[in-house]
């Protein structure tokens, strides 16, 4: 893997929280990498695990599942079903031989720009030290 | 030096192939069998859950699957530390009799048997299901298609699916049989006995009344003096569900006995880069190259295998067959690979009376079928597949998931002995660079007794086997061809 | 009355286990409505036609070839090829030539692994040369060769273009009657179908449910009594019936043991594990959820061993990640 690797990163982002603490953070000039290309979903529940796996089989270095806090999805519990998908990929994608860091969910409200910048900087790090995707 | 190829004979748990090597004389130097397949369950089984591997363990034969479901539940009783409820032992067991009873049918009438019913000789388009319908008519026709369907249905109603059951759970099994569902099955296996009876009557009338086909059953090429293995009871008696394992010598003396977890210190497998199957051999004796006699460690398995191996059967009408059996054939052991075939239908009526037995035992319907299990960690099963002794080894890790597992499947125990009875037909028929015709159809039956295969038997409706010997010169031009048909 | 012309069948397997060929033999009386309507040209579990037979066929001189087996070694591949050529329909016959089954699962490894695993640190192998099987190789009287083994298991649709699909380990017998049907009938879907229902086995299963909800998660032989008539699922037992195809009318809950998955996946659903994770977060600890921390998740989560084998078992060669990576 070479110095010069820019990881290039799914983010699907709920559009009632996520989505917008991410444009909070574009508007308020925080300092974070461009790597995550993002796409606004209604739910982080709505995110299937198909979707993810996808974006790894088509080359993603990563991807990034963020929702709405604990007790804050507008359809109830979807943020808690992400969650557990997510948590069960990894289980999957390490018996695949795919590093399990290589996805993550989050859970960003609409005014954490900040916090959300400060994810994408250390998820960023953390893909940049696995390096680029096998499957590529 | 001439090759010549049997390409392809279809398959022996997978595809096969035989090469026959000529001397400068045009004589038999060597031959190959060559089991051109591998599937690799030995090393995709670990990490699996243990519970998965007696569905998983089926999959290697869609023809012998209840084997491998039952060899692989008992290697998971032993892993957990638990002792099925005697009602689920009596379950599997009847189960295990569906099974014989099915794949035994299906040799004889389909496979094997119309090389005697209709004829060695006969015209390979007639040796087939429906030569034999010819031959012994319609009515047996029937009554064969109606009791293989009978096997599949026991194991039907017992496992959820004939092929590739679901039954089988460490402790026990899943489901308990229903008073209707004992009805049911008491009759077929009443019609089963009956059956077994009249297919040994067949076999009298048109094989063993025929001095030509007794005096081809006792020739040379068709005789191997190999070692002999099978499971007995505590009386020495075969048995296909439980036991220990039994080798008997040429004089058909008890040579070993012993428990399936000592297996590793009794059989051993050598590898040829030649073949994907291994060929196992008895480790007292050791690996000698493919030769028979007391010498070499190479044994058989399977019907005859196991008829040598034990001391009779335990059904009455099975002993009785079983007794006139070595009579006719000149005492024990009996070494030719021919009588493979009587040694079946022997079984086929053991089988069958022991369904009846079972689903007569007024325990066969009660709900006790399952005991909790321990703490996992190794097991071993053993039990008779239909084509010889099969043996499951598992190594659990605490969670219960596979951590190594190994599988001596019951035609690997024959790789060597088919391997010889191959190329000792091929040295009967083959002299001084003249290939006769009957090349093809003698080679066949040699293996073909061994029933390694439904597959690799392949003799089933219209046509006979794709055989095909192909000659080539030293430069590797083909100068002739043989076909089958 | 005038006579239609016989149609020509062929069947064929590929790396498989015999089981889809006793499956066509359990249609039972139903074979001789197949001879009245069809011609055989090739069977060679049942009949004398050689491969050479086959190579001298016209193309498309085979109406309908049903191929069962995965692609596993270079003499499948040959094959599916070559009877890809002669066929007008090729039908993907069987979980292992549809989606790779569970002889697909040899997909966790490599030929490596597996050679090691069975030639080299075996208990019962003695084989101090460290001798493992050639492609071709010298013997004492000549040469001799084996077909090359593949690293993957590959489904026949992604070796050649396959027509249909009758899913199932074997396919239920109902499902290959009404194949037959169809096809004698000529009254065959859209190219690309699977000939099986539109449902999944949850559809077809008696067994009484209500919202499916799971606090803890157990193995088959954990649980001591499996009531016969409630959803496995609700007793905490992993059951691949949401996430399997129907057609074989739920047979293993009739023997009260889970599906496994040998249907495939649902219609319109790319990857039967992606489906089955799916279900399973929708419905695992999702009661009292507030209250569960991170560490009561993750311990739940950890009692689903094996998720390849368990999601994947007869998938993985289809599955969008078709293999363990392997560095
Ligand atoms: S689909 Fe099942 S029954 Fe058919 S060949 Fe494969 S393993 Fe055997
Ligand atoms: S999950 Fe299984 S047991 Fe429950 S309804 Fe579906 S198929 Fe039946
Ligand atoms: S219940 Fe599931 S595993 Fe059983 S036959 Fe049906 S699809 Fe296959
Ligand atoms: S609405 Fe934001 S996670 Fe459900």
């Amino acid at each position: 893997m070479g110095d010069n690797f820019e990881p290039n990163i799914v983010g699907f982002l709920c559009n009632w929280c996520s989505y917008a603490g991410a444009d909070l953070a574009g508007t308020s000039r925080l300092k974070y990498p461009a790597s995550v290309k993002t796409i606004r979903v209604m739910c982080s529940s709505r995110v299937d695990p198909v979707f993810i796996l996808k974006a790894l089989k088509d080359g993603a270095d990563g991807v990034l599942i963020a929702g709405c806090h604990p007790g804050d999805c507008h359809y109830q519990n979807g943020n808690y079903k992400a969650n557990r998908r997510v948590k069960l990929l990894k289980k999957l994608l390490d018996e695949l031989g795919l590093e399990p860091e290589r996805i993550r969910f989050e859970y960003i409200s609409a005014s954490e720009g900040k916090e959300y910048a400060e994810l994408v900087n250390e998820f960023t790090e953390g893909i940049r030290k696995l390096g680029p995707n096998p499957l590529k | 030096m001439k090759t010549v190829l049997i390409d392809p004979i279809t398959r022996l748990e997978g595809h096969g192939k035989i090469s026959i090597f000529l001397d400068d004389n045009g004589n038999v130097a060597n031959a190959y069998l060559q089991i051109p397949e591998l599937r690799g369950f030995e090393r995709f089984s670990q990490g699996r859950r243990a519970e998965d591997m007696p569905q998983i363990t089926s999959r290697i034969c869609g023809v012998c699957p209840v084997a491998h479901h039952m060899a692989s539940a008992k290697a998971l009783d032993d892993a957990f530390n638990v002792e099925p409820t005697s009602t689920a032992k009596k379950i599997r067991e009847l189960m295990y009799c569906g099974y014989v009873i099915y794949d035994h049918i299906l040799h004889f009438y389909f496979l094997g048997g119309p090389d005697f019913i209709v004829g060695p000789d006969a015209p390979p388009d007639k040796r087939n299901i429906f030569g034999v319908i010819e031959k012994a008519g319609i009515d047996i026709g029937k009554e064969v298609i109606k009791h293989r369907a009978f096997g599949q249905k026991i194991t039907a109603i017992i496992g959820g699916k004939a092929t590739h059951p679901v039954c089988g759970l460490p402790g026990g099994v899943s489901k308990p049989i229903s008073k209707e569902e004992q009805k049911e099955i008491e009759s077929m296996a009443e019609s089963c006995v009956n059956f077994a009876k009249l297919s040994l009557k067949l076999f009298d009338d048109i094989v063993l009344s025929n001095k030509e086909y007794v005096d081809m059953i006792l020739s040379d090429p068709y005789t191997l003096n190999t070692y002999n293995m099978g499971l007995v009871d505590e009386n020495n008696k075969l048995n296909f569900y439980d036991g220990m394992i039994r080798v008997t010598d040429q004089k058909g003396k008890e040579f070993l006995k012993f428990d399936v977890k000592d297996y590793y210190k009794h059989i051993v497998e050598h590898v040829e880069e030649w073949s994907y199957v291994k060929f196992p051999y008895l480790k007292k004796i050791g690996w000698k190259g493919f030769k028979d006699g007391e010498d070499s460690g190479i044994y058989r398995v399977g019907p005859l295998g196991r008829l040598n191996a034990c001391e009779g059967m335990a059904t009455p009408l099975a002993d009785k067959e079983y007794k006139r059996f070595y009579e006719t054939l000149g005492g024990k052991p009996v070494n030719s690979t021919l009588s493979f075939h009587w040694a079946r239908l022997i079984e086929l009526l053991y089988a069958s009376e022991r369904a009846l037995e079972l689903i007569r035992d007024p325990e066969i319907t009660s709900k006790d079928i399952r005991n909790p299990v321990g703490e996992p960690d190794e097991g071993f099963g053993v039990v008779e597949a239909a084509r010889g002794t099969l043996i499951h080894h598992y190594k659990l890790d605490k969670n219960g998931l596979i951590e190594k597992a190994n599988l001596i499947v019951a035609t690997t125990n024959n790789a060597g002995a088919i391997n010889m009875s191959i190329r000792d037909a091929a040295k009967g028929v083959i002299k001084n660079g003249k290939i006769d015709n009957g090349l093809l159809n003698k080679v066949e039956m040699a293996f073909r007794a061994y029933d390694p295969c439904f597959a690799c038997a392949t003799h089933t409706m219209p046509g006979g086997m794709p055989m095909e010997i192909k000659i080539y010169n030293h430069k590797g031009e083909i100068i002739e061809t043989l076909r089958q048909g | 009355m005038a006579k239609k012309k016989k149609l020509q069948f062929a069947l064929y397997w590929a790396a498989s286990c015999g089981g889809c060929e006793i499956a066509v033999l359990d249609i039972n009386e139903k074979i001789l409505d197949v001879i009245q309507h069809a011609d055989i040209l090739f069977w060679p579990v049942a009949m004398d036609t050689k491969y050479s037979d086959v190579e001298a066929m016209k193309d498309e001189s085979i109406d309908v070839c049903f191929f069962n087996g995965a692609i596993r070694n270079s003499e499948n591949e040959y094959m599916a090829k070559l009877l890809r050529k002669k066929s007008k329909i090729l039908i993907a016959f069987g979980s292992c030539a549809a989606d790779g089954c569970i002889p697909g699962l040899a997909n966790v490894s490599n030929r490596e692994e597996a050679f090691k695993t069975i030639y080299l640190d075996n208990p019962s192998t003695d084989n101090p040369d460290r001798i493992l099987p050639k492609t071709s190789m010298e013997v004492e009287e000549g040469e001799l060769d084996l077909p090359e083994f593949y690293d993957t298991v590959k489904t026949l649709d992604q070796v050649v273009d396959v027509d249909y699909y009758i899913p199932g380990c074997p396919p239920p017998t109902k499902l290959i009657s009404d194949a037959i049907d169809a096809i004698v009938e000529d009254k065959l879907p859209p190219k690309g179908s699977v000939l099986a229902p539109l449902k999944s086995v949850c559809d077809e299963c008696p067994r009484e449910r209500s919202e499916k909800k799971i606090k803890e998660l157990k193995r088959v032989y954990e649980v001591d009594y499996i009531d016969p008539n409630t959803c496995l699922l609700e007793q905490g037992i992993i059951c691949m019936g949401p996430a399997t195809r129907g057609g074989c009318s739920a047979i293993c809950l009739e023997a009260n043991m889970p599906c496994t998955g040998c249907g495939g996946p649902t219609p319109n659903s790319l990857d039967q594990g992606a489906k089955m994770i799916s279900a399973l977060a929708s419905v695992l600890g999702i009661e009292n959820e507030e209250n569960m921390s991170e560490e009561d998740i993750d311990k739940l989560i950890d009692q689903i061993k094996d998720p390849i084998g368990t999601f994947y078992k007869y998938t993985l060669p289809r599955s969008i990640i078709n293999r363990r990576i392997m560095k």
